[in-house]
């Protein structure tokens, strides 16, 4: 009964097309629009997932996340380094900037400022140049948004000369970074020259980067110093949640990509719950027909599931390859899909809200089949 | 109430004692059966004929299993059909009777073999060995050439067919039809009957139609008249007035 079930739902092509492209539809929309709203929040902590090698984050107390900053005098540092349990402490500069690129005109950029003798906050990837070069005066290293906002496409950054804060910076490199959530150019400088770079105040020192020694572990540093110097302290694992709790706390992003995912849902509902229904509305004498001869209730459930589930899977599957296929070529050709990718649960997700699509029109259509008395074939 | 409890099985093939049956129509309670009795016995192609509105097809659904009498008893080859559970009853509709519609009812997506394999299909057989046995059916009702085509590459006539071999695969020992030849021209229409009473009557199989096609009385065994919810004729031909 199962494969006359598929056959009548295949044979009416325009409504199983109608039906899948409804499912995949929706699915595209639902996996598509949290993957990118997974992908957008997690910038929230770019910065910090770029560097890899830090296990605790030291910051002034009033300090939240990677872009909202209070910096400390450059004493923190030497306070960090004499906690017990430090193998190593580096300062670290994060602060805004106006840079005047090579056409004259004028771009905010984020410049990072890394320990001028171990280069430690560098992120480890190049894509032009090599790290050392960061060791020629005045140097900074653009990101992939720098490549493109601040170069034009037949222009080669490498040698280019910016002026930042009247100060002349030479291009020579591009590192491999996602972008920040604001996709703001970002400058990496040696700590020394991101001093210059940037409009000073009296205290400029953003972060201190701190490793654990062998046998303490990060919540536990984290612990010692705090309690030792009266700074704020993260894990890595906690101040990249705190940059991403920032942006959902703080922006309207979590609603309007809700708002798009419940539409996805909505408009799944509608077009399958249509579609399913016309079918069953047009099939409903054959099925009233079977119920005469002898097909009974528990077969006819199987084969409305059969038919719902089949749809389900079709759409399901080509939604899911739409969307799979939306981030990696959007990731691949736009600077700002950059690092995008399709985590498992948002599938899973998706299967489950395709999953309720399925049985809510799929059980609205199965009560109008069951309603239907045997004897009315022969009215 | 429904049942057989006090009614003797007198071994007739179709035996319908009593039987009544109402519709709620607004708020009043409309009789359309008036205590129908009823003995068909096997080997015969018995016609029910009236007029629109004379309660033959509530009649047929009654002795077919689908819709439940207000009173009465209804045996179907021997076993009380309304005393058997819901399921009971859909599983004996599905070994013991065959339908025949007026508008055919094929599935209009799949080939003619597997239309007239579904009562099988439905009963567990393997799908191939069903459309087998279907085609072989079709065969004897000479549209064997036709079973790979969809319905709707079909005449009427040989849709009729194939709901005839739907209607007699998988062997039941009742037959019913409403109104077969309502669609069909009087040619076709002739021919299917021909058909029709070849293949379906047998002498442990009893056929009952509802029709009100008076160019195929001459194929009776027997007609039953209904008027107003009662039989008011039962004989080989059909008075004068009614033809």
């Amino acid at each position: 009964m199962i494969w006359i079930a598929i056959r009548m739902l295949t044979g009416d092509r325009q409504k199983f097309y109608g039906l899948v492209f409804g499912i995949a539809f929706s699915t595209l929309l639902i996996t598509q629009q949290l993957t990118i709203f997974v992908n957008l929040i997690n910038r929230g902590a770019t910065a910090v997932h770029n560097i890899a090698t830090v296990d605790v984050w030291v910051m002034d107390p009033v300090s939240r996340t990677q872009d909202v900053i209070y910096p400390m005098p450059s004493t923190a540092l030497d306070q960090v380094r004499s906690v017990s349990g430090v193998a190593w402490a580096v300062p670290h500069l994060r602060a805004n900037a106006a840079v005047r690129t090579p056409d004259g005109d004028l771009e905010g950029v984020t410049v990072v400022g890394i320990d001028d003798s171990t280069l430690i906050g560098l992120p480890p990837t190049m894509i032009a140049g090599t790290r050392d070069q960061l060791m020629v005066p005045n140097t900074v290293f653009v990101d992939g948004v720098g490549r493109t906002r601040l170069f034009a496409e037949d222009i080669d950054p490498i040698g280019a000369r910016l002026e930042l804060n009247d100060q002349r910076a030479v291009v020579r490199g591009i590192v491999d970074v996602d972008p920040s959530f604001t996709s703001q150019v970002v400058l990496y400088t040696r700590y020394s020259n991101a001093l210059n770079y940037v409009p000073g105040t009296r205290n400029r020192l953003s972060f201190v980067l701190a490793r654990a020694a062998p046998g303490v572990t990060p919540e536990e540093l984290v612990r010692r110093i705090e309690s030792q110097t009266g700074l704020k302290a993260r894990t890595r694992t906690d101040f990249a949640q705190d940059g991403v709790d920032f942006i959902i706390e703080n922006t309207g992003i979590p609603i309007n990509f809700g708002i798009t995912v419940v539409l996805g849902f909505v408009v799944g509902i509608a077009i399958v719950g249509l579609t399913f229904s016309l079918f069953i509305r047009d099939n409903i004498k054959q099925f009233g027909a079977l119920k005469a001869i002898g097909v009974h209730n528990g077969k006819i459930r199987m084969m409305v599931a059969a038919q719902a589930g089949l749809v389900g899977l079709i759409g399901y599957g080509l939604g899911v390859l739409m969307a799979t296929l939306f981030i990696s070529i959007g990731g691949a050709t736009s600077v700002d899909f950059k690092g995008f990718y399709t985590p498992w649960q948002i599938p899973l997700l998706t299967l489950v809200g395709v999953a309720l699509i399925i049985f809510a029109t799929g059980w609205l259509a199965l009560r109008r089949v069951l309603k239907t008395e045997p004897a009315a074939v022969f009215r | 109430m429904s049942g057989c409890a006090e009614v003797a099985d007198n071994g007739a093939a179709i035996s319908v004692t009593g039987i009544t049956r109402d519709f709620d129509a607004g708020g009043q309670v409309l009789r359309v059966l008036h205590g129908i009795d009823l003995d068909v016995t096997a080997g015969q192609l018995t016609y029910l004929v009236g007029e629109s509105g004379s309660g033959k097809t509530t009649l047929i659904s009654i002795i077919a299993g689908i819709l439940y009498p207000t009173e009465g008893c209804v045996r179907v080859f021997g076993t009380d059909i309304y005393s058997l559970s819901d399921r009971k009853l859909v599983e004996f509709r599905l070994t013991t009777i065959g339908f025949i519609f007026q508008q055919y009812n094929l599935i209009p997506t799949i080939d003619a073999a597997s239309n007239a394999a579904v009562p099988l299909i439905a009963q567990g057989m393997d799908r191939l060995e069903a459309t087998d046995r279907a085609h072989a059916m079709l065969e004897r009702l000479n549209i064997g050439d036709q079973a790979r085509k969809l319905p709707n590459q079909l005449s009427g006539g040989q849709m009729q067919r194939v709901a005839i071999a739907r209607a007699l695969v998988h062997e039941p020992r009742l037959v019913v039809c409403d109104e077969p030849t309502a669609a069909l021209d009087a040619k076709s229409g002739r021919r299917v009957m021909d058909l029709l009473r070849d293949v379906a009557v047998a002498s442990d199989r009893s056929v009952i139609i509802v029709t009100h096609d008076n160019r195929i009385f001459d194929l009776a065994d027997r007609i039953l008249v209904m008027e107003d919810g009662r039989i008011t004729h039962d004989g080989t031909e059909v008075p004068t007035l009614e033809r």
